[in-house]
């Protein structure tokens, strides 16, 4: 291809996008409706995902050892849970740290009283999970171990959350299904507009002897202009509520601060910018490929 | 031993376009083209003349490589255009130039726009654009409206763009396709004119028509088309009516 031929191709493309203005808002509009729709959904997501996955983090398990346990055997233990996949985190916590915390959360000067540790056996492990589904597997495992007298779990605390995630991923598999539906049907719709819009110009260059190439090239740069424009809009308004949405809710509900944290901006839009612009190019891409594919076997 | 394909050598001397026994049937309905034998020399102005459903669209779609023969043997060029491959079909056609009755022009595009299309289809340079293109429209008479969209000229001058367009680039053979359909006589006329300058400078034309005034003044071969049968073919022809 020649140079001069290149930035022909180029300068078409941009012209076409001027040239048929209506047909270019249209199918902004319509790229622009979807990613939005996808950038919000995409939002709300990773909202819902990162305080279920706090949640989870909190939920830990006891493990209770049997009445006088060796140190030694206590040290086994908590080598055999460290190697366990469930287990994110662990700690040990000896029967005086137990007791300190006990007695400073619910006795306060009260607990002076004591001159011995009442509670003896109460050394223990707390075990941070992976997931919190996997707790009842790791609980049937823990008491199975020689020396575990007794494994403490919140099983309601556990199932919730499982349910939740169970939920959201229901959740998000129907919505993403709903929004790929609604942009078939709008981006066919604008594509046949295309296609009306674009016959005559398509078979004019064919009947001169244009090549496929030569036909196709200026309606794919297009293609692919339409659909940054589209995904880039969206990103500008999600970028803009987002932030906005967020102040007024700290703001609105600084009680929510201490129970909730949202995902920064920044981290949203690192996956949400190359997902969007991805998606808008790649139909801009092929909505401009199928629409000259059509004619161009005149 | 391997056994060389032949082409089939040309019946006429010189010959540019060769239908032998060349057949079109649609899916539905009745044959569009009957056992059409036509030979068309290198330089010729043919006419092909006839009604409504005679076959004439059918004919030049064959010549333009829209559509493909039902049976028989059609070379257009050199190019046998029964096996010719999709993508090597833009380079036969760059030998061609076509012209409508309903002009086709790039209506977003001014003239000069219009016409220097077909040049850089073909790649031309920038530099060769600028002197082609200038010096075709002053042939067809347009110099001076180089500038204008295709919406503010009169039909004659849109089929002159047309032909300007055609020209350009410098085709073997001229199809025009009922080009005089939309313009009053004299219009019509001045296009005739131009198609003959054009015939004279050695382009082969060929002229798709039903206008009898032109066809039996200008004393060109005509070739009469009915029911998608050849029913005459005459040097100095006439146009022929149905009955």
């Amino acid at each position: 291809m020649r140079i001069s031929t290149f930035f022909y191709t180029l300068k078409q493309g941009f012209r076409n996008i001027f040239r048929n203005k209506l047909f270019s808002l249209a199918s902004i509009a319509t790229i622009a409706a979807c990613l939005f729709l996808f950038g919000i959904f995409y939002a709300v997501l990773a909202n819902f995902q990162h305080i279920v996955k706090n949640a989870e983090e909190g939920v830990s398990v006891w493990v209770f050892f049997d009445e006088g346990i060796e140190d030694i055997r206590i040290q086994q233990i908590g080598d055999m849970i460290s190697k366990r996949p469930e287990v994110a985190k662990m700690e040990f916590i000896s029967a005086q740290e137990a007791w300190e915390s006990f007695r400073d959360e619910y006795l306060g000067e009260y607990g002076d009283g004591f001159t011995e540790n009442p509670l003896e056996n109460s050394a223990n492990y707390q075990v941070y999970l992976n997931d919190v589904s996997m707790q009842s597997a790791l609980v049937t495992y823990l008491e199975s171990i020689d020396g575990v007298r007794m494994v403490n779990r919140s099983e309601l605390v556990a199932t919730t959350l499982t349910g939740i995630n169970a939920l959201i991923a229901y959740v998000s598999v129907g919505i993403i299904a709903i929004l790929l539906a609604v942009s078939i049907f709008l981006i066919s719709n604008t594509v046949a507009i295309g296609i009306s819009v674009r016959k005559e110009e398509i078979n004019i260059m064919k009947y001169i002897g244009a090549t496929d190439f030569f036909v196709r090239s200026p309606f794919v740069v297009e293609g692919i202009m339409i659909g940054l424009i589209g995904a880039a809009l969206p990103l500008g308004f999600i970028y803009t509520i987002y932030n906005v949405v967020l102040s007024y809710v700290m703001d609105r509900f600084p009680q929510l601060s201490s129970l909730l944290s949202f995902v920064p901006v920044g981290e949203v839009f690192h996956v949400l910018v190359p997902i969007s612009l991805g998606l808008g190019v790649g139909i801009g891409f092929l909505g401009s490929i199928v629409t000259v594919r059509r004619h161009l076997r005149v | 031993m391997a056994v060389k394909k032949r082409r089939k050598a040309p019946a006429v001397e010189n010959e540019i376009i060769n239908l032998t026994n060349v057949s079109k049937a649609y899916s539905t309905g009745a044959p569009a083209l009957k056992d059409v034998n036509l030979h068309i020399s290198r330089g010729e102005f043919v006419f092909i003349v006839g009604d409504s459903g005679s076959g004439k669209s059918t004919l030049i779609k064959l010549l333009l490589r829209e559509l493909t023969i039902t049976s028989g043997y059609i070379n257009v060029m050199g190019y046998d255009l029964s096996k010719i491959r999709h993508r090597k079909i833009p380079k036969f056609r760059r030998n061609l130039g076509i012209v409508f009755q309903d002009f086709r022009l790039l209506k977003d595009r001014n003239v000069y726009e219009n016409v220097a299309f077909a040049q850089r289809i073909i790649q031309k340079s920038n530099k060769e654009i600028k002197k082609n293109v200038p010096s075709i429209l002053a042939i067809v008479g347009l110099a001076g409206k180089y500038k204008a969209k295709p919406r503010q000229l009169s039909g004659g001058e849109q089929q002159r763009v047309a032909l300007a367009r055609a020209l350009v680039n410098q085709p073997t053979i001229l199809l025009a396709d009922e080009p005089t359909g939309n313009l009053d006589p004299k219009n019509s006329w001045e296009i005739m004119k131009l198609l003959e300058q054009i015939n004279e400078n050695g382009t082969t034309v060929i002229v798709v028509t039903h206008n009898r005034e032109i066809v039996n003044a200008m004393q060109k071969r005509v070739v009469t088309l009915r029911r998608g049968v050849i029913i005459s073919d005459e040097e100095k022809g006439g146009y022929i009516d149905e009955d």
